[in-house]
């Protein structure tokens, strides 16, 4: 394999990496506040495969009250896909960590292993 | 109205008028704040009828800000209502409606915001229907999800909802990233979003790695919403803690979705590049897994919610079989199935909430004999139980029957046990509860002889075994009040001398929808023509990007109503359900080979049980090992 395509498999490792790594902080998890800053890490594994999936080699930003016309630009969709990703993110991360701080006001603690009040 | 200026209305108004009571709601009497949401519902029901009728014409396709296909390319994002689509719809506003009408009287003091977000709620049930783009089902996807989890822990002041909440939350979260991490890959790979566009793309690709792991990947998301084990876990947390009619709506309507988008993307985006065979036997798998596992846990349990929530993840596992026949004529049996279930699943909910209500609980040990004076009650949930169990000629019945048909004409004759079992292992459970609640049969739970000498020579985990996990919560009462009961606390007078009449009307409205449905005889045929047109793909995306028709449509697919035969079947898993539901009641009175037999099994179950640890690490794990066994299963049937 050439390292040119070695180093366009990198996104992918990255973006893979971030998925496996945010899962294994969330089952290792010993506090619902970084259990919901390790939700975030799998969620930028998103970012990194839709940013990489529209990337060109030599293109420029999308922007095109700047740029000659004709010129090659990266995909701008998957960076609309990624900003809507984004707001999604960003409203699930506050209900989440909402849900956490109330809880920890409830239950006086925010250790997953103290709050198994739900089971069998 | 034009039929495609209805979508978007359909969609459009629940959420401007969610707006509208958020902005206004404060100062708004509250008769005024519930007639004008239950209005809204009751309009969008109205609305999606007739956009229902429209789809008998052809499916009606709306592309957004006019962004109409030219010569079959169109960078817009389209709208598409077909009749399982439409339907649907109705039946997310029908079970919406119910659910606004009931919750009159069941909250004490209720929040602007629990109207405005069960209209949310609605708008992003119909929108994940009606699309016909695969991202834009993702958004609906995610959108559906946020307001969930705040509809599950809406009663922050107590700690179980909060922490069911974080779980259903985490959970589908994940899942969501990894649709939407599959959606990236396949995009890479297609260049497009529509479903149209995605299926003429791959038809005759060669269905390589990237093809496959995408699938594998966005599936899991909505088998997570789907609750298919081993996704499921979230599902009876949530549903054990959130208030009873928004539980009708999780299971009425809502995880019964994730098999909608199973089926919706199977057959618009990837039936042409993979064939039946490579996904049947992984769909039956996770099917079956789910459809038994579901049932052996809905009879062990003792909280009526979460005995309710496990049916529904056995029903669950049923629709998936139905799906996974990946035929029309399984696809037209699981639609009445879940017709059927959704009716009478919401009703059993409802009931739930009127037991909370009047009893203030709904641990079936604390209720024994306490609902002897409400036989209105009673004999609603006995009829819910019946028709779980698949009594003939509930909608129910109907469906399990058909779909039974489809997998013994695809050489699946086995898969008959399955559903038998299923439903009446659910069936029994919920007879039992009624049994013991409202006629105090059987001796009460905690004064069993066997039980106790069981139980004193294990260790702590043995408190999870049978219906002992309902001590675990008398431990807790002092933080969360009654037994580790949810709804207390929400329910309007602590015990009303009987229940308001707005809160029985619902489930007898429901329950009847789901008989009149059982005994509409051209029911089955119109679905069989359904669910032609629903797998027919070069139709749908001749159809929808506005290109030639191809010559000839899918033929419908042959479905009867109710043979000699599925008649045999439902009242076979009636009556089982029945004996079930008496052994069950009467243990103490068995002989003793059937008490040895039954603890032959308490193990393994309570094995099962420890599995449903409540701790959101083991959940993500098992999310993971789901993911992964997925992924290898298609791999494998493909190879």
């Amino acid at each position: 394999m050439s390292p040119q395509s070695l180093l366009g498999l990198l996104p992918y490792l990255v973006a893979g990496w971030l998925f496996l790594i945010g899962l294994y902080g969330i089952v290792t998890s010993r506090n619902l506040i970084h259990t919901v800053v390790s939700l975030s890490v799998v969620q930028s594994s998103t970012y990194v495969l839709l940013l990489t999936v529209g990337f060109r080699a030599g293109a420029t930003a999308p922007v095109f009250s700047d740029i000659a016309p004709g010129a090659i630009v990266v995909d701008p969709l998957v960076q609309a896909l990624a900003l809507t990703d984004v707001v999604v993110g960003a409203t699930v991360s506050a209900l989440l960590l909402a849900l956490a701080v109330q809880s920890h006001k409830r239950s006086g603690t925010l250790d997953p292993d103290q709050l198994r009040t739900l089971s069998g | 109205m034009p039929a495609t200026a209805l979508t978007p209305v359909i969609i459009g108004l629940p959420i401007g008028m969610a707006a509208v009571l958020a902005a206004l709601g404060a100062r708004l009497p509250r008769r005024v704040l519930d007639a004008t949401a239950t209005a809204t519902a009751a309009t969008v029901t109205v609305l999606a009828v007739l956009l229902l009728v429209a789809t008998s014409q052809g499916r009606v396709v709306a592309w957004a800000g006019g962004w109409t296909p030219h010569q079959g390319v169109s960078v817009g994002i389209a709208l598409v209502a077909d009749p399982f689509g439409a339907g649907l719809a109705v039946v997310a506003a029908v079970l919406s409606t119910a659910v606004l009408v009931f919750s009159w009287r069941y909250f004490q003091a209720v929040e602007v915001f629990f109207h405005a977000l069960v209209l949310v709620f609605l708008a992003a049930m119909c929108g994940f229907v009606l699309t016909g783009d695969l991202f834009d089902m993702f958004v609906w996807f995610e959108l559906m999800s946020a307001i969930a989890y705040a509809l599950t822990g809406y009663q922050i002041e107590q700690a179980q909802p909060l922490q069911g909440a974080v779980n259903f939350g985490i959970t589908n979260s994940i899942g969501a990233f990894a649709t939407l991490l599959g959606i990236t890959l396949l995009y890479g790979r297609t260049g497009a979003l529509t479903f149209a566009a995605l299926g003429a793309t791959l038809t005759g690709a060669h269905p390589d790695a990237v093809i496959v792991v995408s699938m594998a990947l966005i599936l899991t998301g909505f088998l997570v919403k789907a609750a298919v084990v081993p996704f499921h876990f979230w599902t009876a947390d949530a549903e054990a803690v959130a208030p009873s009619p928004v539980c009708a709506l999780f299971s009425g309507i809502m995880v019964e979705l994730g098999i909608y988008a199973v089926a919706r993307i199977y057959w618009t985006v990837y039936a042409p590049v993979l064939p039946v065979s490579a996904l049947r036997g992984p769909l039956l798998g996770f099917g079956v897994l789910t459809a038994v596992l579901g049932a052996v846990m809905c009879l062990a349990q003792r909280h009526i919610k979460r005995l309710l929530a496990f049916s529904t993840i056995s029903h669950v596992g049923l629709f998936l079989i139905g799906v996974a026949l990946l035929s029309p004529a399984g696809l037209a049996g699981t639609a009445v199935y879940v017709l059927g279930q959704a009716g009478v699943k919401a009703a059993l909910f409802l009931l739930a909430g009127v037991i909370a209500l009047r009893l203030g609980s709904v641990s079936e040990r604390d209720l024994h004999g306490r609902g002897r004076d409400m036989p209105l009650t009673a004999a609603l949930t006995i009829i819910g139980g019946l028709a779980l169990a698949g009594l003939p000629p509930f909608a129910t019945a109907l469906g399990k029957a058909i779909t039974e048909d489809a997998a013994a004409s695809a050489g699946l004759g086995w898969l008959v046990a399955v559903f038998i079992a299923a439903s009446s292992l659910t069936g029994a459970a919920v007879l039992r509860m009624a049994a013991r609640v409202f006629f105090g049969l059987g001796a009460p739970a905690t004064a069993h002889p066997i039980q106790r000498s069981d139980d004193r020579s294990d260790d702590r985990s043995d408190d999870r075994s049978d219906d002992r996990s309902d001590d675990r919560s008398d431990d807790r009462s002092d933080v969360v009040g009654d037994d580790g009961e949810q709804d207390s606390g929400e329910a309007e007078e602590p015990s009303p001398a009987r229940a308001p009449r707005t809160m029985l009307i619902p489930p007898v409205v429901l329950l009847a929808a789901a008989l009149a449905l059982g005994m509409l005889p051209g029911l089955p045929a119109t679905m069989g023509v359904v669910a032609a047109g629903f797998t027919d793909q070069p139709f749908y995306a001749a159809q929808v990007l506005a290109l030639p028709l191809p010559g000839h449509a899918a033929l419908p697919a042959p479905v009867d109503w109710f043979t000699t035969s599925s008649l045999v079947y439902g009242l076979l898993s009636v009556a089982l359900a029945v004996l079930i539901a008496a052994a069950a009641v009467l243990r103490t009175r068995l002989p003793g080979w059937a008490v040895a037999v039954a603890d032959a099994g308490r193990p393994a179950l309570r094995g099962l049980r420890a599995l449903h640890s409540g701790h959101i690490g083991d959940y993500v794990a098992w999310l993971l090992v789901g993911v992964v066994s997925l992924g290898a299963a298609l791999g494998v049937a493909l190879r």
